[in-house]
């Protein structure tokens, strides 16, 4: 159910990307979409019940959580602040040309 | 003899360093240059040491083996695409020297650059999904920077277009790589590849759709290519050329490649799907260059065309339909980039990208002219030179697998080629020359000499194509030929 639910937020992110004409909600939606997928990746591991993966004397027929998912979240997150950081950059700069955050209006480049 | 990560190792360190040097452009322009040379070297020297090595080898990272830890792979396809990549990158940068004197920032563009190549070696030569999509990230986000490294306003267009759907991409590959670690509880390529073998199941359709799209925007085949014919035109011409020539085909075609052929198999469903995407990418990517006016953007068009070459060529998926494309993987390297930086010549000297403000620019830019009539005629197949060889082992194979109407539409197609090849030659360098270019120069020496080597190439590898077919094309073949056998191979070796 809950995987049903990370795919839904994944579509409102492409939704969002698809419709809005803001440059910063474009940037939104794809923010929207890597959360929605950094949720699944995070439930990928989930186990009902399960602790801490930490292997010490005593807890060896504990249930754990799947540690690979959250290490992979955290780096799919260092990569998505670098891109987020960067596109924002960019919005800024062409803020500074165009004087809009307008898509329909930023267009000087077609054929 | 554990050198293979030095193809990750000396870009990112040098990548590092560069940014350090700030002002010092000299420097910089040495240190980039030895680092491509070096890279490119140890690529060749790899040829040999593969022969001996039964044409796999699989280093584990940390000593970490697979399937657990992460490893690099060497076979005959990443040693292909390593020898594509690094040779292409250092006639770039030694092209760089000359060109980027225009810019301010030269050493910020070169630490760019050579992260872009760590992430390019990094995903030709990684064996697991999650460090492929790393590397991919770490290749993108560079290029998005270099896309937008002339910070004007259809620059930073360019670039926004560029990373949105880019992003969606690296997005949709991610959903994929955690879709199969659901299933499979693995994220090593190999591992992932024996588990899946005869199963069926809808969810890893899905995921397969879901590769398809997202490694499809990153090589800009036809419904996903929109942001291409902006992007590639903005860039610095070296930027274009290495975007061009050599990113789409690292980061979309070879991943394609690898994931379809090795992990989930080819099926007679997906070899459709490839031929038919191909054959719209070539035929719409030709038919929209041809009304072209910006010489950048007609290269940048063309590029589409091309890769739609080799999608058929893989589609088709016989012996020579699959070395046709792979050497058109590689001549297609080579005379786009040697037209991007042709353009970029007469951008240099001219200002301009119109091809009608050009004309008679033979007369007075002998080596750009000359290199260009090369790659024009390499590019659409004209017999002496390269891109001849690659075409016609396309249409071998295609017609010993019986697809005589796709067989057809590629002649057409490579017809249209040369029709928008000839136009370029016609407008830009043939003809009279107009009175406000009579006292234009020939651009700077580093920068023709490159020029002069990658036509070189072109030519030679057109007329020695037979050792080179044997050298390096035939292992990459039959890595592809072994399919998901490359599971075996890996976890055994």
């Amino acid at each position: 159910m809950l995987f049903f639910l990370s795919f839904v937020v994944f579509l409102i992110g492409l939704y969002c990307v698809a419709t809005r004409k803001n440059l910063l909600k474009i940037v939104m939606g794809i923010v929207i979409m890597e959360y929605a997928v950094n949720f699944f990746l995070i439930l990928l591991g989930y186990r009902m019940g399960g602790v801490a993966p930490i292997v010490t004397e005593g807890v060896k027929e504990a249930k754990f959580v799947d540690p690979l998912p959250q290490a992979m979240v955290l780096t799919s997150i260092v990569i998505s602040i670098a891109t987020l950081a960067f596109i924002v950059a960019i919005c800024i700069r062409i803020y500074q040309r165009y004087h809009t955050f307008d898509v329909t209006e930023i267009r000087r480049l077609k054929g | 003899m554990n050198i293979i990560p030095l193809f990750v190792a000396v870009p990112l360190g040098a990548a590092f360093i560069l940014v350090l040097m700030g002002k010092r452009e000299i420097a910089s322009d040495v240190i980039v240059n030895l680092a491509t040379l070096c890279l490119a070297i140890l690529s060749l020297v790899l040829i040999p040491f593969l022969k001996n090595n039964n044409g796999v080898f699989v280093y584990a990272m940390g000593m970490w083996f697979p399937p657990k830890g992460i490893n690099l792979v060497l076979d005959g396809l990443s040693l292909f695409m390593l020898i594509v990549v690094n040779t292409v990158a250092f006639f770039i940068s030694l092209y760089s020297i000359g060109y980027m004197k225009r810019f301010t920032a030269k050493s910020r563009f070169y630490s760019l650059f050579m992260l872009m190549l760590a992430g390019m070696n990094g995903v030709v030569l990684t064996g697991d999904f999650f460090n492929l999509f790393v590397f991919l990230e770490i290749a993108s986000i560079a290029s998005y920077a270099l896309v937008a490294f002339g910070v004007e306003a259809e620059e930073l267009e360019a670039a926004f277009k560029y990373m949105v759907m880019s992003s969606i991409a690296s997005v949709l590959i991610l959903f994929s790589v955690g879709l199969l670690y659901g299933l499979t509880g693995s994220l090593n390529m190999a591992d992932v590849a024996g588990i899946i073998q005869g199963e069926n199941n809808l969810l890893l359709s899905f995921s397969l759709i879901l590769f398809l799209v997202g490694f499809g925007l990153k090589a800009a085949i036809i419904p996903f290519h929109a942001w291409l014919p902006d992007a590639h035109p903005s860039a610095p011409a070296p930027i274009s050329a290495m975007l061009s020539g050599v990113l789409i085909k690292a980061l979309g075609v070879y991943t394609i490649i690898r994931i379809f052929f090795n992990v989930y198999g080819m099926t007679t469903q997906l070899s459709w799907t490839l031929m038919i995407l191909g054959v719209i990418s070539m035929i719409s990517g030709g038919l929209l260059a041809i009304r072209q006016e910006d010489f950048k953007r007609l290269l940048a068009y063309s590029s589409i065309s091309q890769i739609g070459y080799i999608l058929v060529g893989l589609g088709c998926g016989n012996y020579w339909g699959l070395i046709g494309a792979l050497f058109h993987l590689l001549n297609h390297a080579t005379f786009k980039s040697l037209l991007f930086l042709n353009s970029g010549a007469v951008e240099y000297s001219t200002g301009t990208r119109k091809l009608e403000e050009m004309g008679g620019l033979s007369k007075v830019m002998p080596v750009t002219g000359a290199t260009s009539t090369i790659g024009s005629l390499s590019i659409s197949g004209i017999p002496p030179f390269n891109g001849f060889w690659s075409k016609l082992f396309i249409i071998f194979g295609l017609v010993q697998a019986g697809h005589f109407i796709i067989t057809a539409l590629t002649v057409l197609v490579s017809v249209l080629t040369l029709a928008y090849y000839l136009k370029v030659q016609r407008f830009a360098f043939f003809g009279r020359l107009r009175e406000k270019w009579a006292q234009i120069k020939e651009v700077p020496k580093v920068m023709c000499v490159s020029m002069i080597v990658l036509a070189i190439i072109c030519i030679g590898t057109g007329i020695l194509f037979y050792p080179l077919m044997k050298t390096i094309l035939e292992p990459a073949v039959a890595v592809l030929q072994e399919g998901t056998k490359y599971s075996i191979l890996i976890l055994g070796g």
